[in-house]
């Protein structure tokens, strides 16, 4: 097989779950979990009689979000049913946007192996969510519905066929993730759905002039199984393609567990949707003036921030990119390295704690930053208690580690934990004599010229003080009696 | 297309979309009236409207129309969704088993 002979062409459908209180045409919570039907009203069931009211927090994130990547907004869009029967699906129809959807153009900017490019976008829509079907909820292999997320708002974010590798798609996808995040618009929460993506992906071999039959992937939920659906997708139709096969149009499945994709043949007859203008809900005005307040109110985007975080802090563009993927994460090094210090060597020790250690707790414990009992300042504070020597850096990961968890007070964390370094010479030169006294043979070594058996030295000291011992203070005391 | 009649299999095919079991005379009935208004359709197309707007909705000249608050107002209870159910799991609408 040839996978190299052919050239991947992929385009993203990328939805995205607006952070608004309400559902996009009732006034039902969007609260995510809870009992199923437990956040339902006449319009989000679909009963008889009703008439949507269109949510104006989703008109104004939908702005937002189009103005950041650019894309004109359209001063009147309308409303379009898309009928299909599921039973997901209340009303028999979902209400989406078609022909004139809000925003159009727009671009979404990627740096992969350090090359910077855009990736250029269709269009972004706005929508309402269909409900979850929950399977095997009784003996007989019945099925339920919960209509909870039915009527949830979403923007719809088409990209155009821009993207050529699984990298690529994968990196498309963690730039609009962060970017939607930093607008305050999405939460990034991809395992519970409320961020996740449809790919169509073809394959042509080098040098053709035509796109291939391209199929479309459902149900990928995290960057992991992007990257695996596209994979494995290329690898099939390069194969059908070789051995003299066509690939079919179709609508694909993507099954994590067998790490492949497979055919959806019940949504085959169903693709003629039927649209039609919504007649129940009015176009959708956006005046001059809210988009110029929209504007005004965008906040610096990713890209910005990292370019910033490199030139004035001096930070990698690893490090830099890190910290920008999550804005809350990025908020919080802002709020740190103020209550901290200035500069670049500031800025580096608070990136870090954040992309290392604090990054590791958070991933384990799956807490959004928002929400860490691990407050800026208190970083701060324990950058504070290992500048001033009375902590170590074995001792700073476990304050850190149980800040984390519990949020107490560094200070009182080192007092409970004896966690203080020792940094008086003489409580250390007991416990230095010791050592020294102990080992002649390397005493002798080191006084005929082995230097480095002066960290020898320093670990057993740091033993005998149970890790508690100022290593700077140690390697002085050491300098002294074994001479420079 | 121009021609503005339907044939059994577009009727048929129409009807499956729309979940609806024609019986062979209704197929027959609803072609001809389906035709018929297509054909009034392909009539008005005879206008030139390339100059106007599309209009779906009522709406005067320069009206916005009004939008929702963002705020949570009562729905129903589990139970008064759930009452005109045919058949329930838990506080679940319960279908027959929906295969992948």
């Amino acid at each position: 097989m040839a996978v190299a002979d052919f050239q991947t062409v992929i385009g993203l459908e990328v939805h995205a779950q607006l952070l608004t209180r309400t559902k996009i045409f009732c006034g039902c919570s969007t609260a995510f979990g809870g009992e199923p039907n437990t956040h339902v009203c006449p319009v989000c069931l679909g009963l008889p009689g009703v008439l949507p009211s269109l949510n104006r927090r989703v008109v104004e994130m939908a702005v937002r979000t189009g103005l950041a990547l650019g894309c004109a907004v359209r001063p009147k869009s309308v409303w379009a049913r898309k009928n299909y029967f599921y039973p997901d699906l209340p009303k028999g129809y979902q209400i989406s946007q078609y022909e004139l959807p809000i925003c159009e153009g727009g671009e979404v900017p990627l740096t992969l192996d350090g090359v910077e490019r855009t990736v250029r976008l269709v269009r972004i829509h706005m929508e309402e969510d269909a409900g979850k079907n929950v399977h095997d909820v009784s003996a007989d292999g019945s099925s339920g519905v919960d209509l909870n997320r039915a009527g949830v708002p979403l923007l719809e974010i088409v990209s155009q066929p821009d993207l050529r590798s699984a990298d690529e798609a994968v990196e498309y996808l963690k730039s609009l993730r962060a970017i939607v995040m930093a607008l305050g618009v999405n939460d990034g929460n991809m395992q519970e759905g409320s961020l996740r993506c449809d790919a169509n992906v073809s394959v042509m071999r080098r040098g053709a002039s035509e796109y291939g039959t391209r199929c479309e992937i459902k149900n990928m939920n995290s960057f992991r199984f992007l990257r695996q659906a596209i994979e494995y997708e290329v690898r099939r139709q390069v194969e059908l393609v070789e051995s003299g096969g066509r690939v079919e149009q179709e609508t694909r499945l993507f099954d994590p567990d067998r790490g492949e994709t497979r055919s959806m043949r019940s949504k085959e007859e169903a693709h003629d949707y039927r649209y039609f203008p919504e007649p129940d809900l009015p176009p959708v005005i956006v005046e001059p003036a809210l988009v110029e307040r929209l504007r005004a109110e965008l906040p610096e985007l990713p890209r910005a921030r990292a370019a910033r975080y490199q030139s004035a802090l001096g930070l990698s563009a690893y490090d830099a990119g890190n910290l920008v993927a999550d804005a809350a994460v990025a908020g919080f090094f802002d709020a740190a390295l103020a209550a901290y210090g200035e500069g670049a060597e500031a800025a580096k020790k608070v990136a870090n704690w954040l992309t290392g250690e604090v990054a590791r707790l958070a991933n384990e414990t799956g807490e959004a930053a928002a929400s860490w009992k691990l407050t800026p300042q208190k970083l701060a504070a324990v950058l504070r208690l290992v500048d001033a020597g009375t902590i170590g850096g074995p001792g700073a990961k476990q304050v850190v580690e149980e800040v984390f968890r519990t949020g107490a007070e560094p200070e009182a964390v080192v007092k409970a934990k004896g966690l203080a370094q020792v940094s008086d010479a003489g409580a250390l030169e007991a416990a230095v004599d010791k050592i020294l006294a102990a080992n002649p043979a390397e005493v002798e070594k080191h006084r005929s010229g082995k230097k480095d058996l002066t960290g020898f030295f320093v670990g057993q000291v740091m033993k005998e003080t149970k890790g508690k011992a100022n290593p700077a203070v140690v390697n002085a005391l050491l300098r002294k009696k074994l001479g420079a | 297309m121009s021609s503005s009649s339907l044939s059994l299999e577009e009727v048929r095919r129409i009807a499956a979309l729309a979940r609806l079991r024609l019986a062979p005379e209704e197929e027959e009935r609803f072609a001809g009236q389906l035709s018929a208004i297509l054909a009034h359709v392909e009539q008005l197309k005879e206008l030139d409207v390339s100059g106007v707007e599309p209009m779906t909705h009522a709406l005067a000249a320069g009206e916005v129309p009004a939008l929702r608050e963002d705020a949570v107002l009562p729905g129903l209870s589990p139970e008064e969704a759930l009452a005109a159910a045919p058949a329930r799991e838990g506080t679940a609408f319960k279908v027959p088993r929906i295969i992948e």
